[in-house]
């Protein structure tokens, strides 16, 4: 059996790398992938904390947080496809005007 | 023993798909590395005994997002990642401390969380045989019952989600 702080050492590994990748890359689908691994780290604690608790209410929270990352992946994919046709570029340091 | 045998695998996996993540340039080669956490993770949920999240993750996640992911890389025929002279150093130089923190704080943890170590966890709770704990019966039951009003709150967040998405991402007309 493994103990509960190898789950969470992982799930905080896997968040800070998300918050590095999402503070050094400057591609803007390599930033969305970024937020995509801190959610997968914290839906880990989630459900390592369920099953030390014993309640199944951390596999519903992991459930909600699946909906909305997917929702939040297509709207977001839909704003990079819009700002690719207006910008030709998907470099976050180009697209520093609100206007066009 | 198995069980930690397998949870060091996976989670060498996993921190290597994650540190891959970061060190690609090419964001199709990050996408491809994601897939490999999500997956990995997927068999650490197992692992735990949340087999129906474990399901949720391969069939949601490492299917359905990272296919949008990757369809969405290949439409826009995106190239590696270019560094302008210009471009924001202060993301950059926060990036390192920022991952330098997290580990310290994942550090924090162990030590504060040493005393609950005696307290293993993981393994299906078994009764007759079966899987009781995170099989998609109980979780069904729980999501149903108690969690109905929120799981159909969910259903208008995903078709406001999916009009948004069309509406974005249609080409206007001149």
């Amino acid at each position: 059996m493994v103990p509960l702080s190898y789950y969470l050492v992982l799930s905080a590994i896997l968040f800070a790398c998300g918050i590095a990748g999402f503070l050094i890359k400057r591609n803007i689908i390599t930033i969305f992938l970024s937020i995509e691994l801190m959610l997968n780290g914290v839906n880990l604690s989630f459900v390592a904390f369920a099953a030390q608790l014993n309640k199944l209410e951390g596999h519903i929270f992991v459930f909600f947080v699946m909906v909305v990352a997917a929702a939040e992946a297509a709207v977001g994919l839909a704003i990079i496809i819009a700002v690719f046709r207006t910008r030709e570029t998907l470099n976050v340091d180009r697209v520093n005007l609100l206007r066009l | 023993m198995l069980a930690l045998i397998l949870f060091f695998i996976f989670a060498l996996l996993c921190v290597g798909g994650a540190i891959n993540l970061l060190v690609q340039k090419h964001p199709i080669n990050s996408a491809l590395s994601l897939i490999v956490v999500m997956g990995s993770l997927a068999l650490i949920y197992l692992l735990l005994g949340a087999e129906f999240v474990a399901a949720v993750q391969v069939i949601v996640y490492a299917g359905a997002v990272m296919v949008l992911f990757v369809f969405v890389i290949m439409l826009l025929n995106a190239g590696e990642e270019e560094r302008l002279p210009h471009g924001s150093r202060v993301a950059t130089m926060l990036g390192v401390p920022a991952l330098i923190i997290g580990l310290g704080i994942a550090a924090a943890v162990v030590s504060h969380l040493a005393g609950l170590d005696r307290i293993a966890i993981g393994g299906p709770t078994v009764m007759n045989g079966e899987n009781v704990f995170g099989n998609p019966q109980a979780v069904g039951h729980l999501l149903f019952r108690e969690y109905l009003l929120p799981f159909e709150v969910t259903s208008i967040l995903i078709l406001v989600a999916i009009m948004g998405a069309v509406v974005l991402a249609r080409r206007e007309e001149e």
